[in-house]
């Protein structure tokens, strides 16, 4: 079979655009990197999450509401698909805050937000302690928590078994997912793209890059010039506990199995996935604070992973102006992200043209012309 | 299935057991006392709830959790008893408490 198109990353991200270009019955390629690239997908924290996002840039507050508004209908179809369980719930989400400071913080940072976006009534509110403890009766808060901001939209999933999820579907629909398939160098031949693996050469019409941090590289061959950086983060998970915490909150929660994710670490230590003793100590202090009696629990695993960082944080969007049909789509919010990624996001790469709400996420906004 | 070969003597202590006395030699390992209890296990499952022994007895298999004095998800296997210990089995996943 001749592709259609080849998606370059098997992460959450092209897994994603893949699994959608292949629900609108084109002939799909995901090309999946080697076991020991820098894999952000294998690493996520799994909050499907749009409170506190956007600052600055309202068109990702709207690129965010969009995705999570798809989330449970993509969510039902990929699980009926695969027979998966994604975990996924969508009661609300809280972020904690540190005494009043913290919570007046909190709410100017949101109302800030809210301002920016203009967008219609806020879906979040400011919950004091009381109303947190009604929240989270199962949960004793530490002293110093002067109460939350709630999101009525956030929620959160199993990042894992969505990857694996959306690999299978892509193969469900007709689409090929190949492993340990690097892509070494892109050519433009006529109207179509030739891609050079070890010992091999594919070649297809359309490609998506979603390579996470390899993206760099690639995308520069085919004139997308696209900015990114790693960012470390290190997350804790503890042992299984009967549930005790009903809602995810930023950097706390526990998954469907019971165990306690804890994260996550923001780091600029280059490409390095090494986890520390410091982040374990700072992550485990922050946690204990909110949660005095989490300092019982048992850690049974560390792990640190790369984002995929852009200079501002958001994502990029582009389709090459010098080889049309080449697309880039490098975020760090893949989960989130993801039901947006499989539909709106699939289905402009399949009409080639991405649509003008995806104009500020073109990399040009990088371009600054150089001071005379 | 497991039994203790020579008598403790003079330097027995006793520990609890959920709630009962057995008795154990000072200096004793606390999973290899579990294992030569009746009931034969420790703890269950968090997954299956099925019930669990102490297995590789060198810190790394997790298997032999216990509550001891009051501290959850403890590793008998490097938990020396001292006279007057509680140890509780453990039924699947912990209750977070203080």
């Amino acid at each position: 079979m001749r592709p259609d198109i080849i998606v370059i990353g098997g992460g959450t991200v092209g897994a994603a655009i893949a699994y959608g270009l292949a629900g609108f019955k084109q002939n799909v390629m995901l090309l999946d990197g080697g076991d020991r690239d820098y894999r952000a997908a294998q690493a996520n924290f799994g909050l499907v999450w749009l409170q506190g996002k956007g600052m600055g840039l309202p068109a990702y507050q709207t690129l965010t509401r969009t995705s999570v508004g798809l989330w449970r209908e993509f969510a039902t179809e990929v699980e009926g698909l695969c027979g998966a369980d994604l975990a996924y719930e969508n009661n609300g989400g809280i972020a904690f805050c540190m005494g009043e400071d913290g919570f007046e913080n909190r709410r100017a940072q949101l109302q800030r937000l809210h301002n920016q976006w203009d967008g219609g009534e806020p879906d979040w509110e400011m919950i004091d302690r009381t109303a947190l403890e009604r929240l989270l009766p199962r949960a004793r808060l530490g002293k110093s928590v002067s109460g939350a901001s709630f999101g009525r939209l956030d929620g959160h999933a199993n990042p894992l078994r969505l990857l694996m999820a959306l690999h299978e579907g892509i193969v469900r629909q007709g689409g090929v997912v190949r492993s340990n398939a690097m892509v070494l160098r892109i050519e433009r031949v006529g109207a179509d793209f030739r891609l050079l693996l070890d010992g091999e050469e594919l070649v297809a019409p359309r490609i998506v890059i979603a390579a996470g941090l390899g993206s760099a590289a690639l995308a520069a061959q085919v004139g997308l010039d696209v900015p990114l950086r790693p960012q470390r983060g290190q997350v804790l998970v503890t042992e299984r506990f009967e549930p005790f915490l009903p809602l995810p909150a930023s950097g706390l929660r526990q998954t469907g199995e019971g165990t306690v994710m804890i994260g996550a670490t923001q780091e600029e230590t280059g490409f390095d996935l090494s986890t520390t003793s410091d982040a374990a100590a700072r992550l485990s202090r922050k946690t204990v604070e909110i949660m005095p009696d989490l300092a019982g629990a048992k850690l049974v695993r560390q792990w640190a992973g790369l984002r995929v960082m852009t200079p501002d944080s958001y994502p990029i969007y582009a389709q090459s102006q010098t080889h049309p049909g080449a697309f880039v789509a490098l975020c760090h919010s893949g989960v989130t992200l993801a039901a947006f990624h499989a539909r709106e996001l699939a289905r402009a790469i399949r009409d080639g043209e991405l649509p003008d709400f995806l104009t500020p996420f073109h990399q040009r906004r990088f371009d600054v012309p150089k001071a005379a | 299935m497991f039994r203790k070969l020579h008598d403790p003597g003079p330097s027995a202590v006793t520990i609890l057991i959920d709630g009962k006395t057995v008795s154990a030699e000072a200096g004793e390992n606390l999973a290899a006392v579990l294992l030569r209890q009746p009931e034969g296990w420790n703890r269950t499952s968090t997954v299956s709830q099925s019930p669990r022994a102490p297995y590789c007895m060198m810190g790394v298999c997790f298997e032999c959790l216990a509550e001891v004095d009051g501290v959850g998800s403890v590793q008998t296997c490097l938990t020396t008893v001292r006279d007057g210990m509680r140890v509780s089995r453990q039924l699947g996943r912990r209750v977070l408490s203080a």
